[in-house]
């Protein structure tokens, strides 16, 4: 299944960021490997965003590394081009349904100008988007902009591709559609790192599981035992669904 | 140094637009298109409306388009200086006779001349209408701080009120609020001095073809000293090799001849004749 | 108010009648304005996105003067280009003082800054919006500009038309370059100004009514044609 080159495993070195003299994500180390689908949970500021970010290479770590099989790779253009990120709010271009994807395409830049409206409609048609395609991007509903995004994220192909909270906000059905979205992307051979706040939605996705608190990682277990024998009493509260600070 | 860099694009692109959208190639245009000449001359000329008379005339004559930028005289000249008229056509005999001196321009010839009026409202507080003396009438203006309006452009207009305040043998800057310098030519000048009733200098042609009158009108007029003359000069082609010479030469030429001088003549507003020809007094 | 009663007369008839030196000079100002206009667009467009995203030492203070030129005095404009293009001037040689093309080069000297200014900012709140996705996407700052501008297009022809306004309604600089000549480089606002020094104020209000319909038109024309195309956009 994962018979290419991958930049994964995905390390992490004591990875810090602090902003305004604030250290919001805490000297995190952590090896992420290429199969299985990880979410991040935590409670409300705890940090994921930020870590899928610092992850992504959208923002530079304060200290600390982040490294892509073995080597520092903040800033490189080869393996950002392998990674590819769904917002929470994902920004949709004004121009069709379609058009959206064949941009992220040509800024890949791994396909030809003819190869990339086939590779589009596939996408579109893999999310159940395809009579959509030639409708402007804006004026789709809420879930199906989000899973237009989550198809324009898919027809990279990525090696990685990380999803923030990419039911928020959506109903219970538009959430069924995109979580089946994100197994068939997994089934293809991309890995997932997500984080949700859904926890319903970590059981039926997460086969491992990184739990952060207040920007530390507290548990990074497989997801069976996370959810059965939290380790840490922070994480046994939030699985309570106490408040936890 | 980005300023500049961007100044030069916007003036490349401007230039290239231009050209796309059709308008006529500047250089080397001369060729393909009508010949014509750049004259600067008075407001006064081309808003009495000589110009839209004569210059047809000549141009049906000759085929050569005669295209008048009409500024105060001061003005006209300094476009003259710099190269950027053919022909100046003004009327302010001491700075055109300088103007030549200097060896901005060749050959002055004395062309026409017409006169200027001394205008107030019909009340005339200054008690100066039916005079003939326009040194004594502005006398009796600034001794009743009358408002009185001037050009003060440094136009041929404003120049000639200048020496008749010298020939006064007074300052109207000196006395208070009454003497108001507009800045402005003789139209904007006249629409102030018809909102405030205030006396004004003007130019003969300029008054009778000017509709705002409001409640002025002409109160002193027919002073030898009111005389105003105007003259035509080349501009100096050793100076600018790109002046049309023989264009310019043509236009001049055909002004002062006996052709020309009658279709000033011919120029009437209301029946009035506007400008005399007097070409014939040649001058510098 | 019978001088406007009389302004209004006078609009009707130069209307009606469909007075050719009327149409000749109506032509002339849009073509120059127009022309104006799209060369600074040309310009002011990327300048403006580019200032939104560029970060470079002595960048506020480009902005600041960008913005300050937006008021930028028309006979101001005139003046330069005047000198500039003056047979004494630099660019004398070419001869273009008193031609439209020297009225197309002082507008677009002032409309550039209106448009760059507007621009920037309309780049810049999108860019904030847009940063994330675009860099995700592997657009670097460059790449990012005509994708920030075609996005940004419904907003950009406010931009456009705010350009189109102070061109189509400045008298001072077209003034001093054009010169105002008779058939050559006399427009809407250099006529209305000769009239208004004539005296002729009902023909110099008629004309103003003339040019405000025209400048109504093209506002209206781009209202419709921006709302069709917003709704087709989404």
């Amino acid at each position: 299944m994962h018979a290419r080159a991958t930049i994964l495993p995905l390390t992490l070195d004591r990875l810090t960021y602090a902003r305004g003299g604030e250290t919001l994500i805490d000297g995190i180390s952590a090896t992420i490997g290429p199969s299985s689908r990880t979410v991040v949970l935590g409670p409300n500021g705890a940090g994921k965003s930020l870590l899928l970010r610092l992850c992504h290479g959208l923002i530079a770590p304060t200290n600390g590394a982040v490294r892509w099989a073995g080597a520092d790779a903040f800033g490189r253009q080869d393996v950002a081009r392998r990674q590819a990120m769904v917002f929470q709010r994902p920004v949709l271009l004004r121009r069709s349904a379609l058009a959206n994807i064949t941009y992220a395409l040509s800024l890949q830049g791994r396909l030809g100008r003819s190869e990339r409206p086939a590779r589009a409609r596939d996408a579109l048609a893999s999310v159940g988007l395809a009579h959509v395609a030639e409708r402007p991007a804006r004026v789709l509903s809420g879930g199906e902009q989000q899973r237009l995004a989550i198809a324009r994220a898919a027809a990279l192909k990525p090696d990685v591709l990380f999803l923030d909270e990419p039911t928020a906000s959506l109903d219970p059905g538009a959430c069924r559609a995109i979580e089946d979205a994100i197994r068939a992307i997994d089934a293809a051979g991309t890995k997932i790192i997500m984080t949700t706040h859904d926890l319903g939605q970590a059981r039926r996705l997460a086969d491992e599981v990184l739990f952060l608190c207040r920007g530390r990682l507290m548990e990074h277990t497989p997801a069976g035992e996370f959810f059965e024998r939290p380790r840490t009493p922070q994480a046994a509260a939030f699985l309570r669904g106490d408040i936890v600070g | 140094m980005r300023l500049f860099e961007t100044t030069r694009r916007a003036v490349m692109a401007a230039a290239m637009g231009a050209a796309i959208w059709g308008f006529a190639a500047p250089a080397g245009a001369q060729t393909t298109e009508k010949p014509f000449i750049t004259v600067a001359s008075t407001t006064s000329t081309e808003q009495s409306g000589l110009f839209k008379h004569l210059l047809p005339q000549f141009t049906e004559k000759t085929g050569i388009e005669v295209r008048v930028v009409a500024v105060g005289t001061g003005q006209a000249l300094k476009i003259g200086e710099r190269g950027d008229a053919d022909v100046v056509f003004v009327h302010a005999r001491s700075a055109e006779e300088d103007f030549v001196a200097k060896g901005f321009g060749v050959g002055r010839s004395d062309v026409m001349y017409n006169d200027f009026v001394l205008v107030g409202p019909k009340s005339d507080p200054a008690g100066v209408k039916g005079s003939r003396d326009a040194v004594k009438a502005l006398q009796a203006i600034a001794g009743k701080k009358a408002p009185f309006v001037s050009r003060g452009d440094d136009s041929g207009t404003h120049k000639a009120e200048l020496d008749l305040w010298k020939l006064a043998a007074l300052d109207p800057k000196a006395g208070g609020n009454w003497y108001r310098e507009t800045g402005s030519g003789m139209g904007p000048a006249l629409n102030t001095a018809a909102g405030m009733d205030a006396y004004i200098l003007a130019d003969r042609g300029t008054w009778l073809s000017f509709k705002n009158r409001g409640d002025l009108a002409i109160l002193v007029e027919g002073d030898d000293r009111l005389f105003n003359q105007y003259g035509i000069i080349l501009v100096n082609p050793a100076r600018h090799a790109h002046v049309k010479e023989k264009e310019a030469r043509a236009f001049i030429d055909w002004v002062i001849s006996p052709e020309g001088q009658a279709a000033i003549a011919s120029y009437r507003i209301e029946g009035e004749q506007l400008f005399f020809p007097n070409a014939s007094k040649k001058g510098a | 108010m019978q001088g406007f009663d009389e302004a209004l007369a006078a609009a009707w008839r130069l209307i009606v009648t469909g007075d050719t030196a009327l149409v000749e000079i109506a032509a002339l100002s849009l073509k120059v304005s127009l022309t104006a206009v799209f060369c600074a667009a040309l310009i002011g467009l990327p300048l403006g996105a580019a200032l939104a995203l560029a970060r470079f030492p002595g960048r506020g203070a480009v902005i600041v003067v960008i913005n300050a030129l937006m008021g930028l005095p028309p006979v101001v404009a005139g003046l330069l280009v005047y000198l500039l293009l003056s047979r004494a001037g630099p660019l004398g040689p070419y001869g273009l003082l008193f031609t439209p093309t020297a009225m197309v080069i002082a507008q677009t000297l002032l409309v550039t800054p209106i448009i760059a200014a507007l621009t920037r900012q309309v780049v810049a709140d999108l860019w904030t919006e847009y940063s994330e996705q675009l860099t995700s996407l592997g657009a670097g700052r460059l790449r990012a500009v005509p994708t920030l501008l075609w996005d940004a297009r419904f907003s950009l022809v406010t931009a456009i038309l705010a350009g189109l306004g102070r061109a189509m309604a400045e008298v001072g600089a077209i003034l001093v370059v054009g010169g105002n000549i008779d058939g050559v480089t006399r427009t809407m606002t250099t006529a209305i100004a000769l009239e208004t020094s004539k005296g002729d104020l009902p023909l110099a209000l008629g004309l103003g009514i003339v040019l405000l319909v025209i400048v109504l038109v093209i506002n209206a024309a781009a209202h419709l044609f921006g709302a069709t195309a917003r709704r087709a956009a989404g």
